[in-house]
């Protein structure tokens, strides 16, 4: 390949107009609109496919919709959900479920954010939502039981009734 | 009371504690505004690339000096292992104090109560000002060679060429200012200027030539080769941590604000604006303290400039600021003393 080498005049062999056009494009960028989000107290606008910390929701009558099939525990590739399954309370509302989870953890250390455990749940009930700063003082920590999960997750309001009749 | 008190001591000791006050003065007031420098850089930095910059210390991040030096104080000075001890020691020292020295010579106003403005008013200010300001390259380059340590003698290497480079032009270009004021004494080039307009007008070239020559001495980009933090991991300073890395950013920033001063002495009237009350010395206090105003504010004009260069040029290569200072600058200086002689014998003549 050849490069063209264009024949350039004595003043813009001084180098001087491009310090010249450089110093006013410099100051131009000074009052400027800045793009710094200042971000404990601005946060970032998040689109609505994100995908955040998977967490647990709950049906419009306050239950966990969860009926502890443990798929979200298989198909989980860095095997970061532990689920032990338990009985629902036969006198609950909605006894026909049979079943919910006992214990239902998930380690946010190993969590990859994949989005297998929301397309493999067969309820809708594990959705990952927009939570992206997770911390906490200690590993442990970051095993998050079923309690917070379901906190994080809040209410979700579908309107299918599978389990109403059996 | 205190004026009858003052009246009581020998002149000797007036003159000792008028110039006590005025060194600690001049030198709290270019500390002051060397801290805030730094913090300027930053945010003209950022400005420039469509960010905040600092705001979180104080407010709108206005005690970020303060916060920075106190973790310099804080940082654990290493002394590796592989340096030559005293020479290592002494080299920050060595580039910090004629940076403190040059500024002795500047006259920062005209006088503030029939005292003059200025600490030491020699008749060989700029001679001074060029023999103690070029002592400073040796601390870059005893802290180059002293590190012992390949970045940092490359760094010493590149300001030791980079000098002698600029240097030659740097000095030949204000001849042509004391040729046309006819005296060395930057109080009376103020004067001059009061009197007849800044030297600007009757100097570009010479205004030029020594404006890069500066970005060169106080080693700014486009010229920092010494430093270079892509190329040479910070170069001569790359072993330095704590108080001695903060001498030579002292210094760095001290020599900027000596290079300003310097540049509005000679070429922006010093103190003096075109029109009264700030064409001729002060008579009262006030119009002193405007005086000493009007020079704070073109110095710091300056120093944006160097802060706004910086963040819009790249680094030249070494070789080319020695072809630039030897082929191109040296005889435009040479030119520029013969056309000044020239027009000078003119209007002698005429």
């Amino acid at each position: 390949m050849i490069v063209s080498r264009p024949k350039l005049s004595f003043w813009e062999k001084s180098y001087l107009p491009q310090i010249f056009s450089g110093l006013w494009l410099t100051l131009k960028h000074i009052p400027q609109k800045k793009v710094t989000l200042q971000y404990p107290e601005q946060r970032p606008k998040l689109l609505g496919k994100y995908r955040g910390a998977p967490t647990l929701v709950k049906n419009p009558f306050n239950e966990v919709k969860c009926v502890s099939c443990q798929l979200c525990e298989f198909i989980c590739p860095p095997k970061a959900i532990r689920i032990t399954p338990g009985h629902r309370n036969p006198a609950s509302t909605d006894a026909n479920v049979e079943k919910e989870p006992q214990e239902f953890v998930i380690d946010m250390l190993r969590c990859i954010y994949c989005g297998l455990c929301e397309e493999v749940c067969p309820e809708e009930a594990i959705i990952l939502q927009k939570h992206y700063a997770l911390t906490a003082y200690q590993r442990s920590d970051l095993s998050l039981p079923k309690q917070k999960l379901l906190e994080m997750g809040g209410i979700h309001n579908d309107t299918i009734r599978k389990w109403k009749t059996k | 009371m205190e004026l009858a008190l003052w009246s009581q001591l020998t002149p000797a000791w007036q003159t000792t504690i008028i110039h006590l006050l005025k060194i600690s003065g001049v030198i709290g007031v270019m500390l002051g505004v060397v801290a805030y420098t730094v913090l300027l850089e930053r945010w003209v930095c950022a400005w420039i690339q469509d960010r905040i910059g600092p705001n979180r210390v104080g407010p709108f991040g206005l005690l970020q000096p303060l916060a920075d030096g106190l973790k310099f104080i804080f940082k654990e000075d290493i002394l590796p292992a592989h340096v030559y001890k005293i020479f290592f020691t002494l080299a920050p020292l060595l580039s910090m104090i004629p940076a403190l020295l040059t500024v002795a010579v500047i006259p920062f106003g005209s006088n503030l109560m029939g005292v003059p403005s200025v600490i030491a008013d020699l008749n060989i200010g700029i001679l001074f000002i060029f023999a103690v300001s070029s002592l400073g390259v040796y601390g870059i380059v005893l802290a180059g060679w002293s590190s012992n340590s390949k970045y940092p003698f490359l760094g010493g290497i590149r300001s030791s060429a980079q000098m002698i480079s600029y240097e030659v032009c740097m000095g030949l270009s204000v001849v042509t200012v004391f040729m046309q004021t006819g005296t060395l004494n930057l109080m009376e080039v103020v004067h001059y200027q009061g009197q007849n307009g800044w030297l600007i007008l009757y100097q570009p070239l010479s205004f030029f030539l020594f404006l890069v020559s500066a970005f060169a001495e106080t080693n700014r980009l486009p010229f920092d080769f010494p430093e270079a933090e892509q190329e040479l991991v910070g170069g001569y300073h790359t072993e330095y941590s704590s108080m001695k890395f903060a001498m030579f950013f002292l210094a760095e920033y001290a020599n900027m604000f000596v290079a300003s001063a310097v540049l509005t002495t000679l070429y922006f009237g010093g103190w003096s604006l075109p029109f009264a009350p700030f064409n001729q010395p002060a008579q009262t206090l006030w119009v002193g303290l405007a005086h000493i105003g009007v020079f704070l504010a073109k110095v710091i004009a300056f120093l944006f400039f160097f802060i706004w260069v910086r963040w819009t040029l790249p680094r030249f290569r070494y070789d080319q600021l020695m072809s630039l200072g030897w082929k191109i600058f040296l005889p435009l200086t040479l030119v520029n003393v013969l056309l000044t002689a020239v027009v000078l014998a003119i209007k002698e003549y005429m």
